[in-house]
């Protein structure tokens, strides 16, 4: 057999190393059935008629493809004791992250050029409470967190959910930035502020055009976050305004009689898709960003 | 035009004081050149009269305005940094128009100062292109345009030749000079370069650890530095400085002894007054590498004295021949024409121009001046 040429690799040419080879490549093709099953059983098992779940076994590739229990997901499964389906709290879950990835991101965005570019007595301190705030559990901010929603009139709206998010996400998006922007030259800053510009002439004109890597980094951190996110859903939302997350919960949770698997996997699938989504297209941008960051200057 | 002074000028950072009380006076039109070792305040200096750095006191004039407390936009300067910084998202077109923009100058105005500026540096042809697609010498003249299209009362010059290659330095060099020589405008640049300062300046301000030493024109810091500092930081290679002993034996004489023997140079005529007042005690000989040469080689009519040593280390340069020798001590070295030149580890005949001698009190570091006393 004719040895492949790989450019930039040189390896040595033996009995020995070809065996390593071969158990390295089994060992990982192990891990990716491992980390794909979980998926495959999803998509196979929302596919199949319930006829076909209780007869066939869990990995059995669907006979007749049907799409109607992903339909009946999407717009006629009972959550609680509303049968509409996924759908509106789908909607939530968009009225909700879209606000709060836009206003964190933005808010850290300034924050780490204020913190870096704009260095005021006390800067330091600031950045490492801020930082502090990166490594607070979900569950120490609940209590507060309930009696300022309360107090503001929020409580139980998709409005509250945001609020909760933006904060929340706040410690992230800063320090992504600010490690981002501690690598752009103070000279630019400094020439910009010769040649007129204020703090938010520069922000918006000069620093932000630069910061691309880092935008898209934190919207798909937060994104995925936010979007994920159950426990603030199911803390400070009541019914009609939960997040997806939640009412995937409920969906699964709340079937009657026979136990809708086809049902169940293709809620779990619509609820997982959106980050998949964001994944596909920005993490394209994403490498991109990172290597465009790393040649700069 | 404007001139710049500044009075008493000191800046902190936290404990640390890095320009301890300067007092400086630049004429109007004057290039001055800061220069010093790194960590000395020169560019601190220079961010304190652009208003990018706070004073703690003093006060800084440009012509007749105290802009203590005004802002750098508003100082009427145009600045040029080490890393260019030059906007990376933006086209050269917009690098340079970007301060014109933020200050609301029509648009036909703007058109005309480009032109003007872009045909002077001759970067007409870059004016669509980012910064990242530029060469090192493209994107100094682009940074040049950006500062000239302000057509500022003052220019300031942050080590703007730092980042190029050899080449490219010494022609970005004479460029700035004839930009300089057109313009006419006050300009302040920083470097730790003292060629670069040397060819630039007409008047050097040396500084160190927050202090200026000298404040001259080229050929006065060269030939007549104030103290040990100044002399052996400017010229390259820098001043030979041997620790002498002044003694009495048939006329004033300068002793240095290592294991080749004993040396004893004559007291340079002018300094006799100033030397005698050392008798018996240390002095340093500062000696220029060009004033040491080959045994007949100096100009006739200079008060010149020979010594022998082997020698150490040859290191042509291409014009000139450095020799490295060994004398009380001290790596010497001497500056000869090429064909003067001698194999390593052989005794070469020397011969130093007296009359370029300098001298220097061990403890103050202060040159001695001439006197006109003779003995």
């Amino acid at each position: 057999m004719r040895e492949r040429q790989v450019h930039g690799i040189v390896r040595p040419k033996n009995a020995a190393s070809t065996a390593l080879r071969l158990i390295l490549f089994a060992v990982l093709g192990l891990f990716v059935l491992y980390y794909l099953m979980p998926l495959i059983v999803m998509v196979v098992t929302a596919l199949k008629p319930l006829e076909e779940i209780r007869t066939g076994t869990l990995l059995s590739l669907p006979r007749d493809i049907t799409f109607e229990p992903t339909l009946r997901a999407w717009n006629s499964a009972c959550v609680g004791v509303r049968c509409e389906g996924l759908k509106p709290y789908v909607w939530n879950s968009i009225a909700m992250v879209i606000p709060a990835v836009v206003l964190s991101t933005m808010l850290g965005a300034i924050n780490g050029y204020a913190l870096t570019k704009w260095r005021f007595r006390g800067a330091a301190i600031i950045f490492g409470l801020m930082l502090f705030g990166a490594f607070i559990p979900f569950q120490v901010v609940l209590l507060p967190m309930a009696r300022t929603l309360g107090a503001m009139g929020l409580a139980g709206t998709v409005p509250g959910l945001v609020l909760v998010h933006t904060v929340y996400g706040l410690a992230f998006t800063t320090l992504f930035f600010r490690n981002f922007f501690i690598s752009v030259s103070d000279g630019i800053v400094q020439a910009a502020k010769v040649d007129g510009a204020g703090f938010f002439g520069i922000f918006f004109r000069i620093v932000l055009p630069m910061s691309p890597p880092a935008i898209v980094v934190t919207v798909i951190w937060q994104f995925t976050q936010i979007w994920n996110d159950f426990l603030f859903g199911i803390a400070f939302t009541v019914g009609d305004s939960n997040p997806v997350t939640v009412a995937l919960n409920n969906l699964v949770a709340s079937s009657t009689g026979v136990k809708e698997y086809n049902v169940d996997m293709s809620a779990a699938i619509i609820a997982a898709i959106p980050t998949l989504i964001v994944y596909v297209f920005a993490g394209k941008y994403f490498i991109r960003g990172l290597s465009a960051g790393a040649v700069k200057g | 035009m404007s001139d710049i002074r500044l009075r008493k000028v000191r800046k902190r950072f936290g404990a640390n004081e890095v320009i301890k009380g300067i007092d400086l006076d630049i004429e109007e039109g004057e290039f001055v050149v800061l220069v010093g070792p790194s960590g000395c305040g020169k560019s601190t200096l220079l961010n304190l009269v652009s208003g990018l750095e706070t004073l703690s006191t003093g006060d800084i004039f440009i012509g007749k305005r105290k802009v203590n407390d005004v802002a750098p936009k508003d100082r009427d300067i145009a600045m040029v940094f080490q890393s260019y910084a030059l906007y990376p998202t933006k086209s050269v077109e917009d690098n340079i128009t970007f301060g014109m923009v933020t200050r609301h100058v029509p648009k036909e105005a703007r058109e005309k100062a480009l032109a003007e500026v872009s045909e002077l540096l001759h970067i007409e042809t870059l004016l669509t292109r980012k910064p990242g697609q530029l060469s090192g010498g493209q994107r100094q003249r682009v940074a040049m345009g950006r500062a000239l299209v302000r057509n500022p009362d003052v220019f300031l010059f942050d080590e703007p030749l730092s980042n190029l290659d050899a080449k490219l330095r010494v022609e970005m060099r004479t460029e700035i000079k004839k930009l300089h020589q057109r313009l006419g405008k006050t300009v302040i640049y920083v470097t730790h370069d003292q060629i670069e300062a040397m060819s630039l300046a007409s008047r050097i301000a040396v500084m160190d650890n927050g202090t200026i030493r000298q404040f001259a024109p080229p050929e006065a810091i060269y030939e007549e530095p104030v103290d040990l500092f100044v002399a052996s930081f400017i010229g390259s290679p820098s001043m030979n400085l041997f620790k002498v002993r002044v003694v009495e034996k048939s006329g004033l004489r300068l002793e240095v002894t290592d294991e080749e023997g004993t040396i004893q140079f004559p007291v340079p005529v002018a300094l006799a007054g100033s030397a005698r007042a050392y008798l018996d005690r240390e002095l340093y000989l500062g000696l220029r590498p060009e004033t040491i040469g080959r045994e007949g080689t100096q100009r006739p009519g200079r008060a010149t004295f020979g010594f022998e040593r082997m020698i150490d280390v040859v290191e042509p340069t291409g014009p000139d021949t450095l020799l490295v020798f060994t004398l009380g001590g001290i790596e010497a070295i001497a500056r000869v024409h090429p064909e003067d030149k001698a194999p390593v580890d052989t005794r070469y005949r020397f011969e130093v121009n007296m009359d370029g001698a300098k001298l220097f009190d061990p403890e103050t570091g202060k040159r001695l001046h001439p006197t006109v006393l003779k003995i």
